[in-house]
């Protein structure tokens, strides 16, 4: 497999294509954040909605348009962490990552199981210039999960 | 017509992804370096470096020869009336800051009534265009933000030709300053410059052309072009980076006031006030990169060797392969004129239906051809064009033929790489 079909696996592919989560809608939770994050070398964008009940991320919706990477990452991530807590999104965030700083290597521990689609973007730690691109998802995501803690706090305090 | 140059360029001969060869096209956003370059830079850091206008020995006296000497084969490659009218600066868009700064320090009373000229401030306007590179639309934008002035912009037709139309209605009496571009960095249209021109002496306008994509590739006279003020960079002209050139009339340079301040570019100092010499010396303060001055000027040179009208022929034809190409490829939508058109430089850009220009580059570079991504410090021109990013193949002095037909066969299997149906 060459680098090139390495990083455009085919599960990224179809992530591209089916995007999970894709379409910004209301969302009746107890806690909603939003977060718009813009990768200023291309200008692609997403705007991402979290709902949470408690410390479950119950919904991921997003709306962006990007490149295949960033948005097969979107789509892979909001299939990951729905119906998660924070913290298991916090330790898959933090997996992903080490993943886009390993040179294209898996990381060779359970935390390749914890990847799961995310996994395939394993190609993606060859190419630096892309990596900001599969993250531009997680940095909405964990800046829509910040709004809607604060949003949830908030509301308890009112309501 | 140019014989092959790829030996002059030694980085061409290195290999890139999977062992290919490279096919360099992204000149456009920096070009390669000849050893004529690289050996005038290497020769004055070996054997000649020292103060440049300071030292009384030796190699204070070859340093400052050998700066000065890189002006005046800059100013030759332009045509500048004198080497005075050449001041350096780290890079284009410091060149274009310069003059827009400043205007803005004339408009806050510096210089006094010498300076007067160059005041501008609420109820007056400066005019761009849309297809300005953000270097040459910020510093506008915040000089108006500055002064209380008015920003106003010439827009630009389907093809991302000027609407020469509208130089009568945006630029009116209430224009000081009209800044634009002589060649497109995305549909590489060249201007129009006599119609801007000849509108702003109408009203009194100063000029100021950004020339970063022109002065590298086709033959630039800034006296025949009749402009006020011309900025380009080293780096796209086969120089190095860390240098750059604004070319001035010397009677307007000698009243603009400076923007950066310190040693070397003063008349006399005392503890309350500063008198500042001449141009170009008043806006060279503090050390400067003298050999990447040394380096322009050598570029300077080998252009000139090689003839700019030779440049530009060999351009348009690497251009015309190019253009021509991708409008036989379907899902593909070349951004500016079509085909082979008389007043386009040797860039093609394009938006690929379906394939974001990121992936299109990525399936480009493995195939070793190099070009640019995104959406080139152009935002309100691909704006204008509908599309948010797109891929760019620019051609230099070493582009051949087979650089543009592997270009154009990798452009082909994209969107069959990504499955976009045909």
């Amino acid at each position: 497999m060459s680098s090139l079909e390495q990083m455009y696996q085919q599960v990224i592919m179809d992530h591209a294509k089916s995007r999970h989560g894709a379409g910004l809608v209301q969302l009746d939770l107890p806690a909603v954040g939003e977060s718009h994050q813009v990768n200023t070398t291309c200008g692609d964008e997403v705007t991402l909605r979290v709902g949470l009940d408690g410390d479950t991320v119950s919904s991921v919706r997003w709306e962006g348009q990007g490149c295949s990477i960033s948005q097969a990452s979107i789509s892979a991530l909001t299939e990951l962490v729905e119906g998660h807590s924070i913290e298991e999104s916090e330790e898959v965030y933090e997996a992903f990552r080490a993943l886009m700083g390993n040179r294209g290597e898996d990381l060779g521990d359970d935390r390749d199981d914890m990847l799961g689609d995310a996994g395939a973007f394993v190609g993606v730690g060859k190419y630096p210039a892309r990596i900001k691109c599969a993250l531009l998802g997680w940095m909405a995501l964990r800046d829509a999960i910040a709004h809607a803690q604060a949003a949830g706090v908030e509301g308890e305090t009112h309501g | 017509m140019l014989p092959d140059l790829r030996d002059d360029f030694p980085l061409l001969a290195r290999s890139v992804r999977n062992g290919k060869s490279l096919a360099y096209l992204d000149s456009g956003a920096t070009a390669q370096r000849p050893h004529a370059v690289l050996n005038a830079m290497d020769e004055f850091d070996r054997l000649h470096n020292g103060a440049v206008a300071r030292g009384a020995h030796l190699l204070a006296e070859e340093a400052t020869e050998a700066f000065e000497g890189a002006r005046g084969s800059v100013a030759r490659l332009v045509n500048a009336a004198s080497p005075e009218e050449i001041v350096w600066t780290s890079n284009a868009t410091a060149a274009l800051n310069l003059v827009a700064n400043g205007i803005g320090n004339a408009s806050a009373g510096q210089g006094g009534a010498a300076s007067s000229l160059f005041r501008v401030g609420p109820g007056d306007s400066i005019v761009v265009t849309q297809a300005e590179h953000h270097a040459n639309l910020i510093p506008w934008q915040q000089l108006a933000a500055r002064t209380g002035a008015t920003l106003r912009w010439i827009e630009v037709d389907d093809l991302g030709r000027h609407r020469l139309e509208q130089l009568g209605s945006v630029i009116d009496e209430t224009t000081k300053v009209v800044a634009f571009t002589h060649a497109s960095n995305v549909t590489g249209v060249v201007s129009d410059v006599a119609a801007f021109v000849a509108r702003a002496r109408e009203v009194g306008a100063l000029t100021v052309l950004d020339a970063c994509q022109s002065v590298p590739h086709i033959p630039v006279d800034v006296q025949a072009l009749g402009v006020d003020f011309a900025a380009f960079s080293g780096h796209k002209m086969l120089g190095p980076t860390g240098i750059g050139a604004l070319w001035g009339r010397k009677s307007l340079l000698d009243v603009l006031p400076p923007s950066v301040f310190g040693g070397g570019a003063i008349m006399t100092v005392t503890l309350e006030e500063t008198t500042w010499h001449p141009a170009p010396t008043r806006f060279e303060a503090g050390t400067q990169p003298v050999t990447q001055a040394v380096g322009m000027g050598a570029a300077a040179e080998y252009l000139m060797a090689l003839g700019m009208e030779d440049v530009a022929e060999h351009e348009r034809r690497i251009a015309r392969i190019i253009r021509e190409g991708v409008s036989e490829i379907p899902g593909v939508r070349l951004l500016g004129p079509v085909g082979d058109a008389h007043d386009v430089l040797g860039i093609a850009t394009v938006a690929v239906d379906g394939v974001h220009t990121h992936d299109v580059g990525q399936v480009l570079d493995d195939l070793g051809v190099a070009v640019r991504v995104g959406h080139h410090c152009a935002q309100p021109l691909h704006k204008r064009f509908g599309v948010t990013g797109s891929t760019r193949a620019s051609a230099h002095v070493y582009t051949t033929e087979e650089d543009a037909e592997r270009f154009l066969a990798g452009l082909a299997s994209v969107r069959e790489f990504f499955g976009v149906p045909a």
